[in-house]
């Protein structure tokens, strides 16, 4: 195989100073093997931060009465919520749960305490939720409203009390009535996170409606997307089946958890900074390699214009070669930054105090890194890019060389 | 030549050799001086975000340590409450703290005529307590507690706004007495607090620690003793101390209250050091290429020098000083860029766009950078130490050069 002549050129004249090459190539392959690296788990983290973050209790999407996001009232009701759940589920071959959601003392024998209790549709909030599979004693509501509650781990310790015992609640109704009724507790779930086993409580929608005189109300309908790419889609189509209500109003994981792209946005703004010093560092790296390179051909190069070469050629012929040079840590910092990404994305890994740090985001202790063509390839051709931008300087100073004065100049 | 002079002499020809290629030299003090900026802005950014998470927990009344029963952390219910501190701990307190005061903090039940939700309720001894927690320059409407008998209570203005009352109002409290009868009592609202944070407004009720006791009736017992010191840091030595008076009561510093912020604290500490390191590593290929030239481009001189019977460690010397030379200034325009984009940010970075991610974190929505000596000693360290060393390497290829064959070298 023959390579055209400026290619070829361009090739030999890197090896002329191997050490030198190799020292630049290795800057980039570090850089390139970090960020391919670095994206790879942010990638991977944001996912698991989502997927866990939604599919605990928030969901993808859900329906709500308009004002109640910002102001959660028991009387901000979505009327007649288990049919149109039961609409929407059929319409749009989705999973929707109905929930109704309030506040209750809860006292056992010994102990009281208030927490938040929601009343749920168990056979739907399993399609939805990871809660009922987060049972560690018991088991989960059954279908049909017995009475039933369960609640988290830390709740039931406080309280005292272990499944099959019964439980005294407390609260105020819908309309201002003395919400009270004796529960037995059926499940007790331990989802790892603090604030949910402390003061998170469940029982049948149907129950909570008769105990709270909620008639027939309820407070949101949750839905899940096939995937996060899907919920744009599924909103516009849950709106249009809500047209003929407009009390109510569809809210996606952003509006319901900003908090969570909030902090993927902090990390987002973080990382790039330290990432953008990483590309200056390397497009220094090689300006400077360039620049020699530049330099020490003068003589040569004067030569070259002499015979005829126009300077443009020149230019062109130093941008080639940091092509090269940046190929050449393109593949090996993917060889490098991927392997070491692909083995982790399958073991995972974790370092010491991310164990407390996960469990603020309701995350495993180990992460994995995910590999995705962009999560791959971002780092690398950017680091390409700025290499070849680095390299205009050194370039662009051949535009104006005199071949005489080229020849002249001392190396 | 005596030591002093050769040095100055060495010094003087590193630094004229350093610009005899002036351009390749201002580009590698370019990469220097960014690379040490980023070492020591990229920490203080991060010191100054623990800080505040710090401080923010800290005034959300985890203080600087806690006396509470050995069973409260695990079940935080008013059976698990201690006496009163007695003269001996109230005589250690005195002696190893600044400031510290007593609190009844137990989950409750409010109801307004509308609605009904949970909230922390805090008894507080008004005076003692402005020295401790955010609480005493939070109240935006009405007034804070006036002592420790005052009857009212004061909540968060979002918390007003979900139960629909307002000052002046009266809302019904009820939580668990210490034979688990419900206690319930109404309270006036007094005043109405606000902090950055939403979720807080949400979380904490403030009513007088004497109303408390005799509410539940539990004469003049707490759930917790708070303490604060000058010095955080020290707070798991006074800890320890405290909990020689403090019974069969359990004595803990933050560190042992707060898990998460402690680890977040011991994992930032590591990650300061893989950053400067991350940036050194970077930049030392750099570093060794633009040494590595210096020295191919200087073959003869050295082959010369050795000729003229130069000791190699001369040689080596010579290399040394041109990079370190290199290195200082970098080092010098590192640290004043940082120093300089740190102080033009003393007032804050205002971060509001992400405030609710920040507030997962436990972080506000203003960043301020902090700069601390050890972070500023080990960059520089890291550099000039690890630059030194990898200066090594070409400065031993100049020593061990075979003059004839240097000379020949067109």
């Amino acid at each position: 195989m023959t390579l055209p002549p400026s290619l070829l050129m361009a090739w030999r004249n890197l090896w002329r100073h191997r050490r030198r090459t190799w020292l630049t190539a290795s800057a980039m392959i570090f850089a390139n093997a970090l960020l391919i690296f670095g994206i790879c788990l942010q990638t991977g983290t944001y996912q698991m931060m989502i997927d866990n973050g939604l599919r605990l209790l928030t969901g993808h999407l859900q329906v709500q009465a308009q004002g109640y996001l910002d102001d959660p009232r028991m009387r901000t009701t979505v009327a007649q919520i288990q049919p149109l759940a039961r609409q929407l589920r059929d319409q749009l071959h989705r999973p929707a749960a109905a929930r109704a959601q309030g506040f209750a003392l809860l006292s056992s024998e010994q102990r009281s305490f208030g927490v938040q209790i929601l009343g749920v549709e168990p056979a739907q909030e399993r399609h939805i939720s990871f809660l009922p599979a987060q049972i560690k004693r018991g088991s989960y509501l059954s279908e049909h409203a017995q009475r039933q509650l369960v609640l988290g781990s830390v709740a039931a310790r406080n309280l005292k009390v272990g499944v099959g015992d019964e439980i005294t609640l407390l609260g105020s109704g819908l309309d201002g009535s003395f919400a009270a009724a004796v529960l037995t507790v059926t499940g007790i779930f331990e989802t790892g996170l603090n604030d949910l086993d402390r003061g998170l409580a469940q029982m049948h929608l149907a129950d909570f409606q008769s105990v709270f005189s909620m008639q027939g109300a309820g407070h949101q309908i949750v839905l899940r997307s096939a995937s996060l790419a899907d919920v744009a889609a599924l909103k516009t189509a849950v709106s249009q089946t809500l047209n003929s209500r407009p009390e109510l109003t569809t809210l996606d994981w952003d509006q319901l958890q900003p908090e969570l792209r909030q902090a993927i946005a902090a990390d987002m703004a973080s990382s790039w900074f330290m990432y953008g010093v990483l590309i200056i560092l390397v497009a220094f790296s090689v300006m400077n390699t360039q620049l020699m390179a530049v330099l020490e051909r003068i003589r040569e190069f004067g030569v070259m214009l002499a015979l005829g070469l126009r300077p443009a050629r020149l230019s062109l012929l130093v941008l080639i070669e940091t092509a090269m040079l940046a190929l050449l840590g393109l593949v090996f910092g993917l060889l490098v930054g991927g392997s070491l990404a692909a083995l982790l994305s399958h073991t995972g890994f974790t370092f010491p105090g991310m164990e407390e740090y996960a469990a603020q985001f309701n995350m495993d202790a180990r992460i994995y890194p995910r590999l995705t063509f962009w999560s791959v390839m971002t780092g690398p051709l950017v680091i390409f890019t700025a290499s070849l931008l680095a390299s205009l300087y050194p370039a662009l100073r051949l535009l104006g060389l005199q071949p005489l004065n080229a020849m002249r100049s001392a190396t | 030549m005596n030591g002093s002079s050769a040095l100055t002499a060495l010094v003087a020809i590193g630094w004229r050799n350093l610009w005899r290629n002036s351009r390749r030299t201002l580009i590698m003090l370019a990469a220097i001086s960014v690379g040490v900026w980023a070492m020591i802005f990229m920490t203080a950014l991060i010191r100054g975000m623990l800080d505040d998470m710090i401080h923010g927990a800290v005034s959300n009344f985890l203080d600087h340590g806690q006396i509470r029963h050995q069973q409260y952390a695990d079940d935080p219910s008013i059976d698990n409450r201690l006496p009163a501190p007695g003269p001996a701990l109230a005589s250690a307190l005195d002696r190893e703290t600044r400031h510290w005061s007593q609190r009844i903090r137990v989950p409750a039940v409010i109801a307004s005529e509308r609605e009904t939700t949970g909230v922390q309720l805090l008894a507080i001894d008004p005076q003692r307590e402005a020295h401790l927690s955010f609480i005493a320059q939070a109240v935006v409407h009405g007034r804070y507690l006036e002592n420790a008998d005052d009857p009212g209570i004061i909540i968060g203005e979002s918390l007003a706004d979900q139960l629909e009352t307002r000052l002046g109002r009266r809302i019904v409290v009820m939580t668990q007495g210490p034979d688990n009868q419900v206690a319930d009592r109404g309270f006036r609202i007094v005043g109405i607090y606000r902090t950055a944070l939403k979720n807080r407004e949400k979380m904490w009720a403030f009513i007088s620690l004497n109303t408390a006791q005799q509410f539940l009736g539990v004469g003049d017992d707490v759930t917790e003793i708070g303490w604060q010191l000058p010095d955080y840091n020290q707070a798991p030595a006074v800890a320890a101390t405290l909990a020689r008076d403090a019974g069969n009561a359990d004595s803990r510093a933050w560190q042992d209250i707060d898990k998460f912020l402690n680890s977040s604290l011991s994992m930032m500490d590591g990650f300061v050091l893989v950053w400067i390191l991350i940036v050194f590593t970077a930049l030392s290929f750099g570093l060794v290429n633009t040494l590595a030239m210096a020295v191919f481009e200087r073959m003869r001189e050295f082959g010369l020098m050795k000729a003229l019977g130069l000791k190699p460690s001369a040689i080596v010397l010579l290399v040394l000083a041109e990079s370190l030379s290199l290195i200082a200034l970098g080092l010098a325009l590192g640290n004043a860029l940082a120093w300089v984009s740190i102080r033009s940010m003393a007032g804050g970075i205002d971060i509001s766009a992400v405030a609710q991610g920040m507030e997962m974190m436990g972080a506000s929505a203003v960043l301020r950078p902090a700069l601390y000596t050890h972070d500023l000693w080990l960059a520089n360290a890291v550099v000039l130490g690890l630059g030194t060393l990898a200066s090594c390497l070409p400065a031993w290829r100049a020593a061990r050069l075979d003059p004839i064959a240097a000379l020949r070298k067109s």
